[in-house]
């Protein structure tokens, strides 16, 4: 018989070693708490991340519908921190709520979707920025308008540089298509994903039939 | 305020192994739940400079008792109870620290698993069990003294 008693350091290290849970089980509880919250009302924000053409994409969803798009190049983490203070804290990671704009978010960069069937939450939104990015709603695939006739159709023409303003801080792009306002002299203009997401994104729309 | 998802990701492990340690394997996902459930609801009105990590494990300790009492209410018949040797050995690699853990009178256990699992401070510790800082500093080097009798390794 072989008896090896265990100094003190040895038991406290098998403690704070033991009982871990595995990366399975972490993933199932989390769907788990986050299907929990859901039904309790206590889910403010879901969100997922996705990949695509542009870059990979946050996707965040309150109750009352999609709440924020976001670029990588706005860093999620920052984007997170604003939507905790904006929204609230009551944040999860979960596909709860957040797969169907995803997936229409898929179809739109295969070519197979020209409108966004979305209950979009513009409580981020305020006063004549809100009025832009209504109007932009109403621009339709495959075209493009200038900031200067957006700034008319939202009733101030000549709030030109506000409006330039107003998309740059389009909370849900893509969905909300400000990539279709472009300058009057035809050059495509800033974007909140990058020039050249935007210069693809007009690419897309225009290759399609 | 941090996204209660960086707090899960944080934290959700510790919760885990103190919910193990006092409950089994099980049981323990139910409070894991329970626990981070009630402490979404209650997250926005977490003081900024509060000890998350202490919050919830006193969150945890609270729900594992309820769900001890629930278990003490309604007591499993015994073909309820789980069978040895079968899935708990791939859940649980730690019986045999379990065993001797579960063992330990509650104070001594609960001290031990609060300040070396959970990583708390005594004071804190102390609060979770009723006793003065002091008392839980004692209870967990008892309970450690008592594992250091009942729990070996390499037991032919």
């Amino acid at each position: 018989m072989i008896t090896d008693t265990r100094t003190d350091q040895e038991i406290v290290a098998d403690l704070s070693g033991a009982f871990a849970g595995t990366d399975a089980e972490a993933v199932e509880l989390l769907a788990h708490l986050a299907e929990r919250a859901d039904h309790d009302g206590l889910l403010d924000v879901a969100y997922r991340t996705v990949d695509s053409p542009v870059g990979s994409l946050l996707l965040a969803v309150s109750p009352a519908g999609l709440v924020r798009v976001a670029f990588e190049r706005e860093i999620f983490d920052t984007v997170l921190a604003d939507l905790a203070t904006a929204i609230s804290p009551r944040i999860l990671r979960t596909g709860r709520r957040t797969d169907d704009v995803a997936r229409q978010l898929d179809e739109y960069f295969a070519g197979r979707r020209r409108r966004f069937d979305v209950v979009v939450d513009l409580q981020l939104v305020h006063g004549f920025r809100r009025s832009v990015i209504a109007h932009l709603q109403e621009i339709p695939y495959g075209a493009t308008e200038s900031y200067a006739a957006v700034a008319i159709a939202a009733g101030s023409p000549a709030a030109v540089r506000a409006v330039g303003t107003a998309c740059a801080h389009n909370p849900v792009p893509l969905v909300v298509p400000c990539h279709r306002v472009i300058r009057s002299d035809g050059t495509i203009g800033r974007y909140l994903g990058g020039a050249e997401a935007k210069a693809a994104l007009l690419a897309l729309e225009s290759d399609a039939d | 305020m941090e996204p209660f998802e960086a707090i899960v990701d944080e934290h959700g492990v510790v919760v885990m192994r103190v919910c193990r340690a006092l409950l089994g394997p099980d049981d323990a996902q139910d409070a894991w739940s329970e626990t981070f459930l009630a402490a979404l609801r209650a997250y926005p009105d977490l003081r900024p400079d509060s000890n998350v990590r202490g919050w919830l494990v006193t969150i945890a300790h609270r729900k594992a008792v309820d769900q001890i009492r629930k278990m003490a209410r309604a007591p499993r018949s015994s073909n309820e109870l789980p069978e040895l040797g079968t899935q708990d050995d791939r859940a649980e690699p730690d019986r045999e620290l379990r065993a001797a853990l579960d063992a330990l009178p509650t104070k001594q256990r609960g001290a031990v698993i609060y300040r070396y699992l959970a990583d708390l401070p005594y004071s804190e510790v102390g609060v979770l069990l009723d006793s003065s800082e002091v008392a839980a500093r004692r209870s967990a080097a008892d309970g450690i003294a008592t594992l250091r009798k009942t729990y070996r390794k390499g037991t032919e």
